[in-house]
């Protein structure tokens, strides 16, 4: 009854176009679209707490992204409870250690750490695991079943959801929907100018929109935007691309290694043949584009500069806020597929359509075991992704907050409350709802060690991308390396933490 | 007199040698043969396993050491060159001396890191005003994804940055330089060249050495350029021994190997570094 009361209120308040204006989107213009939700952290709720005296101490990523609503979420709560909350910020690439020294030295400097999904297999022993009270809220059962399991180890949470993230394609709709651009394509190359449903398809269609000005703004566009920086989360845009190869239904048992063997496939042809596409792509970048990180990506797509994109949300909403040139210009869908699969299992390709969504690992945060204010740091988080708070935060593409509440995927929160053109939210929100439903998702690789995993295949594809080692060759050095580090870490660690994700990939749990 | 007592004033010097260097040293070798790493927390003991690893199957480090020695050459005799150079020019009674003096420290005061940001957004190959400008000539290089090209875009911006440092030891030297020789160069009547030759550059060698094997040892320990300016991309073009270090010590968490490769890459740096200066002192001091 009362998720319906709840929900019944949260959905007049979405649905009205207009501004809500209540006593606590007057103190907290943050909230204005909204005013407050009610729920078990709603600033109402959280205005009754009294931590006057005590002091929360946060380790989040630099500003904006992650950064910027940490801090902002981080003085409301003070405002609401009188509690004294210290953030400090961090670059991605050192959260992990930012937390994992003082967490291994036996310290707890802060209270509540943020970082990525993929950290839990590492992080789990030094987090407190989200109490029952918060397990059972109305906010925690709208969380979608794939982020419940990516914040959580054998059924237990460790991550309070804040974030959902996924790789999907992201395309000029403007252009590729474009008749005119539809008939100039088909007379220039013979081919449809649709979506691309493979990777093929978009490679084709990236080289004949590269290097001219297709949109008549005096500048030249270019076909793709991709992360390719050494050590800025390219191994994830390679993942992204390997699953429309690598990930086949007909054969469940591990997408990264052979978990009975645990025999990385990391260089079988599937892997090689995405490789070899991610090589080709470095004519249809950019001028600079091998060196783009993510912020580069979501400024180029999102400054209009790339006929596509494809990796986490904020390039997209990046494109669809109200300052954006390209404002319900561009569309969203599923990453491109691939026209043959491998099969692992009988070393062959199945020559059929496949296509596979990748829940990428995304930001999460946990509160240390050690800390000595553990209630007050869950209500914190409660409150950081209340339902007011979330859908502020969703609306804002620098935040890095997406989707990952079953109400989110509601397009009339996205036609309402931002201004997007209604069919560009109904693919946006289809394209996630999509991914939810698939039943050959590949989820991140969660394993002890992760970090030595992820910088092993960063490394062998940035060679490749290079030109220092051809794709084969590269991969043949990704393996051999992960092989060393299963020896390292033990077989029988590693195999039981895959074992975990090949469950849900599998659909087992 | 007994004079024991003395030895009571030099405990707080040698404690503070204990705790800031012998201590971090001696625990760095006790940490290299350890396991620690992201899922086996803890100094337990693993006797060479982590050098065996360095010596027989790891050639990226080796690869990385390679790379660093010809940057790190190539900047220091760069920098000493343009350094010279400017510290000549400042040393005579040139107009707006103190101004140049001032203007040439100022790349050496900015914060590394920082500077390094506005580099990568100069060489941005798309939106950089660099290849903006190159443009009218209708080149681009490829400042940052050229596997060749990145390693001298990572020189450009080190030269900027520790010329300076150099110009400055090297004029502090030429502005301690006794006057009788160039008086009697000048007497007999000797070309700005010769007198450069003959008397300027050998009576500049000891502070010259001082100044090149200082630079020698900041610019091995190159990180923040690479750090911000090619993450040691494209592949692995531009990585060093610092940064590969820091890969596997804090982005891999594997503290015991990396604390293994710090160790072994201080030992060599003391080695070639001695053999740098003895072969220095031999060539410039041979008179």
């Amino acid at each position: 009854m009362k998720t319906c009361l709840t929900a019944l209120i949260s959905s007049l308040m979405i649905f009205s176009p207009m501004a809500y204006a209540d006593k606590w989107s007057d103190q907290f213009p943050h909230i204005k679209a909204t005013g407050d939700i009610p729920g078990d952290c709603s600033y109402e709720k959280m205005s009754k707490k009294n931590y006057k005296g005590k002091t929360l101490k946060i380790n989040t990523h630099a500003i904006p992204v992650m950064g910027e609503p940490t801090a902002l979420h981080a003085e409301q709560f003070e405002k609401l409870t009188g509690a004294k909350v210290e953030v400090t910020h961090t670059p991605a690439g050192d959260l992990y250690s930012k937390a994992m020294v003082p967490f291994q030295a036996g310290q707890a400097p802060y209270d509540v750490v943020f970082g990525f999904s993929n950290f839990i297999n590492d992080w789990k022993r030094y987090l407190a695991p989200v109490p029952k009270k918060y397990m059972n809220s109305p906010e925690m059962k709208d969380v979608t079943k794939s982020h419940m399991g990516v914040s959580s180890w054998d059924g237990t949470m460790y991550q309070y959801p804040v974030d959902g993230d996924r790789h999907y394609l992201k395309y000029r709709k403007d252009v590729i929907d474009n008749p005119e651009m539809q008939k100039k394509y088909k007379a220039d190359t013979g081919n449809e100018l649709r979506v691309p449903r493979t990777w093929k398809e978009y490679a084709q269609m990236a080289k004949y929109f590269n290097d001219w000005d297709w949109d008549g703004d005096g500048e030249k566009e270019y076909g793709s935007a991709e992360v390719m920086k050494k050590d800025d989360l390219m191994f994830a845009a390679f993942f992204s691309r390997s699953v429309a190869y690598a990930k086949n239904p007909r054969t469940p048992g591990g997408f990264f290694f052979d978990l009975e063997t645990m025999k990385p496939n990391i260089n079988n042809p599937g892997f090689v043949e995405a490789l070899t596409d991610w090589v080709e792509a470095t004519k249809y970048v950019p001028p600079g584009g091998t060196n783009f990180g993510l912020g580069d990506e979501i400024g180029s797509f999102g400054g209009g500069q790339t006929l596509f994109s494809f990796s986490w949300d904020d390039a997209f909403i990046a494109a669809m806020q109200d300052d954006s040139p390209i404002k319900n210009k561009v569309g969203a869908a599923p990453l491109p597929g691939a026209d043959r699969v491998w099969n692992r299992v009988s070393n062959s390709w199945e020559n059929q359509y496949n296509q596979a969504p990748y829940i990428v690992w995304g930001w999460a945060v946990g509160v240390a075991k050690k800390s000595k204010v553990k209630d007050m740091a869950f209500d914190y988080l409660c409150f950081f992704s209340n339902g007011a708070n979330h859908q502020a935060d969703l609306a804002i593409g620098r935040f890095g907050v997406n989707p990952f509440k079953n109400s989110d995927f509601d397009p009339n929160i996205y036609i309402n409350s931002m201004g997007w053109d209604p069919e560009i939210a109904n693919s946006y929100t289809q394209t996630l709802l999509d991914m939810e439903k698939s039943n050959n998702r590949v989820f991140p690789l969660r394993v002890p060690g992760v970090f030595e995993f992820t910088s092993a295949v960063a490394t062998g594809t940035s060679k490749a991308l290079a030109g220092q080692l051809s794709p084969q060759e590269a991969l043949d050095e990704v393996a051999k390396e992960w092989e060393a580090i299963v020896s390292r870490v033990g077989k029988k660690a590693v195999q039981d933490a895959y074992a975990v994700g090949v469950k849900m990939e599998d659909n087992k749990l | 007199m007994n004079f024991k007592h003395k030895y009571f004033f030099l405990f707080p010097g040698l404690f503070v040698l204990i705790g800031i260097l012998i201590f971090p040293i001696i625990f760095v070798v006790r940490l290299s043969l350890s396991g620690w790493n992201s899922y086996n927390p803890g100094l337990d003991y693993i006797g060479l396993e982590n050098y065996i690893r360095l010596f027989t199957d790891d050639p990226r480090f080796w690869e990385s050491f390679f790379r660093l020695s010809f940057l790190s050459v190539t900047t220091v005799i760069l920098q000493y060159v343009i350094g010279f150079a400017l510290a000549h020019m400042v040393w005579k009674d040139i107009k707006f001396k103190r101004f140049f003096r001032v203007l040439f420290l100022v790349p050496m005061m900015t914060t590394p890191v920082i500077m390094t940001v506005i580099w990568r957004t100069f060489f941005h190959e798309s939106l950089g005003p660099v290849n903006d400008l190159l443009s009218v000539f209708g080149v681009a290089p490829k400042w940052l994804t050229d596997p060749v090209i990145a390693k001298f875009t990572v020189i450009i911006v080190e030269v900027w940055q520790w010329t300076p440092f150099m110009f400055l030891l090297l004029l502090a030297g030429l502005l301690s330089l006794p006057k009788e020789p160039f008086l009697a160069a000048a007497i007999d009547g000797a070309s700005p060249v010769r007198k450069f030759i003959y008397v300027t550059f050998p009576l500049m060698a000891p502070i010259s050495i001082g100044a090149i094997i200082i630079r020698l040892i900041e610019a091995s320990k190159i990180m923040d350029t690479v750090y911000v300016l090619t993450s040691g991309g494209p592949g692995t073009s531009t990585e060093t021994s610092s940064f590969y270090i820091f890969i596997k010590g804090l982005r891999e968490f594997q503290m015991g190997y990396a604390a293994s490769m710090s160790f072994t890459y201080l030992i060599i740096m003391i080695i070639s570094l001695t053999i740098i200066a003895k072969v220095l002192t031999k060539v410039l001091l041979k008179d």
